[in-house]
């Protein structure tokens, strides 16, 4: 395969947030380090998954990505340009190439708004920004083709939310995201709100979409079986950072990261005879909480097969293997700085 | 597990009156629960999983609720025609629940202590200096670390899977016959999930306890179950040993279940196996095959009558024209 072009470029990006009141001493200052230094490329017409428990900051990930939240630290960088730099003006332009699909289908359309409309939103949106130039026709035809091509039907297009099932209102969500004929979207969480027959469907939409479009998505899910599926590459976040980042097939079948290890080893198979015989690495304890600074790995508390050095300094991300990346001292010596 | 069957539902039929019509969110469900047995009931949202459970303790709202047939036997008697002063005796005591959510199900304004003790001094007559005991043993039996010190404090200061662990603590603490567990997994993470399932596994098979297990997830399921419901529509429409239904699933909508989740363990190739469709709106259901619309085999019997449920022995049964035709 043709090295690609690098359609996004994430570098050293960092979203803390501020808690328990704002203090005057900067040094007093308690932060949440909810995304605390990610690193990672998507090229064109890949899907890179990005997958982890809750509270490792998959989300602020995206958000942070998307501008929805105004970056720490790091770049953003999406078709050569920084959007942590753009002015406001400039960065919704940008907008056009990115658009997102949310986890929640009922919160996140305007139930007082028809399918038809929340559809056409984003152009009407870019119309007044005099992004775009469409006559109300044009506009029209646009949202009935893309009613029409993520599964529904164009008499649909007066109904309002409440009259569709989840997986409906999962493909009007995803018609809006392809309004603006995007690059990149990005998926939080898109189908694990959905029953399973339902969300094979959708998933299998997504992977047609992409085909048809050409289209690079950045996939966020809890579900490693629907990541692997989906992805052709797989950044496994723990506590704010990348812990390991991998070729979809390869992390599966030999992740390296103790924490991968025992994410994988836990995610149940369905199929009773593996079921019945499969050993586990069962984790103890809980995610800690991301409200300190650390000195030592993030993984360090939970980890069962941790050294003295994993104490004292953070390993960095670092690639192992040709396209494998694994931030942990047992393969290499890199400490992140 | 023994052949002992210690709770047995036999065409429960549970509806729900609203504005726009009838519901029919159980719709003749029969099973049979052995001692010591875990029987998972799997289906997608709305096919009546939850509202089946409910009913086994007679927990449905009435209105706009109503338990309009069926018998649950339980030790002799039929739960649905028990007094109320008798059911509180079984409530918690003999029959436990667990529900999904930890923080909804457990009281944010008493101590671990006070909800736990409540219990057992109500249903097993120890003195309250006892039954704490008891509840520290029971919090320490589930793996939380200082029982003596955690028992005193509130919900909130507990993690979402240390509050299960709690939640399972205080339904096993009066040695319930059965457990009805409603997706005590689903808001948990993977690692937390097997933590939580490992948990409830080794403690059952420890104290003997029967378990309904009702879950989305069909890896849980593989995981835990002995036997296997599958609901479609507050019907069941296959039964049968958990193995047996996964090698070998009989009904269109469990094939199409098994083969539409992704697998870990193999690459799926380019596209998953999706089922058509939506699955039906409930309210005045007329009275065919629910699934009909999405089954990829339906015939012109289909749409006019419900099928009958064909026994193959051993437990296995599927309720589909399919097999119904060829007896």
């Amino acid at each position: 395969m043709a090295e690609k072009e690098v359609l996004l470029d994430v570098k050293d990006l960092k979203m803390h947030f501020p808690i328990g009141g704002k203090k005057l001493i900067k040094g007093q200052q308690n932060y949440i380090y909810a995304v605390d230094g990610v690193d990672f490329q998507i090229k064109k017409g890949e899907t890179l998954g990005l997958v982890g428990e809750s509270g490792c900051g998959k989300s602020t990930t995206a958000r942070a990505i998307a501008q929805l939240y105004k970056p720490t630290g790091g770049e953003v960088i999406l078709r050569g340009k920084d959007l942590t730099k753009l002015k406001a003006k400039a960065l919704i332009a940008e907008r056009k190439n990115m658009q997102m699909v949310f986890q929640d289908p009922y919160a996140s359309l305007n139930p007082r708004m028809t399918s038809g409309d929340v559809i056409s939103e984003p152009m009407r949106i870019f119309q007044k920004h005099g992004l775009l130039d469409l006559s109300r026709k044009e506009m029209d035809e646009r949202v009935e083709q893309l009613m029409e091509r993520v599964g529904l039907s164009r008499f649909f297009r007066n109904r309002y939310p409440h009259e569709f099932s989840g997986g409906q209102r999962q493909r009007i969500g995803i018609a809006r995201a392809l309004a603006l004929r995007p690059e990149l979207i990005l998926c939080d969480e898109a189908v694990s709100a959905l029953d399973v027959s339902i969300q094979a469907q959708i998933l299998n939409l997504f992977k047609d979409l992409q085909d048809e479009f050409g289209l690079t998505y950045l996939f966020i899910a809890h579900d490693l079986a629907v990541i692997q599926y989906i992805s052709t590459r797989v950044a496994v976040m723990y506590l704010g950072i990348i812990a390991e980042l991998s070729g979809s097939a390869d992390l599966y079948k030999k992740p390296l990261h103790p924490y991968t290890q025992a994410l994988l080893s836990a995610a149940p198979i369905p199929d009773p005879k593996i079921e019945k015989v499969r050993k586990r690495i069962i984790l103890t304890g809980d995610v800690p909480s991301p409200d300190r600074r650390r000195t030592g790995c993030y993984f360090y508390d939970r980890c069962w097969k941790k050294m003295d050095k994993c104490k004292e300094a953070v390993p960095k991300l670092r690639e192992v293997e040709p396209g494998h990346e694994v931030a942990c001292f047992l393969y290499h010596d890199v400490a992140r700085t | 597990m023994t052949e002992e069957v210690i709770l047995q539902v036999k065409d429960l039929k549970t509806y729900f009156h609203v504005d726009e019509g009838l519901v029919k969110a159980v719709d003749g469900v029969s099973f049979n629960l052995r001692k010591g047995e875990t029987l998972g009931i799997v289906g997608e949202s709305g096919s009546g999983k939850s509202v089946t459970n409910l009913s086994i303790i007679n927990m449905i709202p009435s209105p706009p609720g109503r338990i309009a047939g069926g018998e649950v036997i339980f030790m002799d008697k039929d739960l649905l025609k028990l007094p109320m002063n008798e059911l509180r005796q079984i409530r918690g005591n003999k029959i436990a629940m667990i529900f999904q959510d930890p923080m909804t199900s457990i009281n944010p304004f008493l101590r671990i202590s006070t909800q736990m003790i409540e219990t057992i001094v109500l249903h097993q007559g120890l003195s309250k200096v006892e039954a704490k005991a008891k509840a520290i043993d029971m919090l320490k039996l589930a793996g939380i670390p200082a029982p003596e010190k955690r028992i005193d404090q509130y919900p909130h200061q507990f993690s979402g899977g240390m509050r299960q662990r709690v939640m399972i603590a205080m339904s096993l603490s009066c040695n319930p016959e059965i457990l009805i567990a409603d997706e005590p997994t689903s808001a948990l993470d993977v690692t937390i999930q097997a933590q939580i399932l490992d948990l409830m596994r080794d403690l059952t098979a420890r104290l003997g306890t029967a378990v309904i297990l009702i879950t989305h997830s069909l890896g849980v399921v593989a995981g835990m179950c002995d036997t296997l419901c599958v609901m479609y529509a507050g019907r069941i429409v296959e039964r049968g040993a958990t193995g047996a239904v996964f090698e070998e699933p009989k009904h269109p909508y469990t094939q199409g279940l098994v083969k539409s989740v992704p697998r870990l363990d193999r690459i799926s190739g380019d596209r998953l196996f999706s089922i058509r469709g939506q699955p039906p709106n409930v309210i005045d259901l007329p009275d065919c095959c629910p699934f009909y619309p999405r089954c990829d085999r339906a015939m012109d019997v289909c749409k006019r009558k419900y099928p009958r449920t064909t026994e193959f022995g051993n437990g296995r049964a599927v309720s589909c024209w399919l097999y119904t035709e060829a007896r």
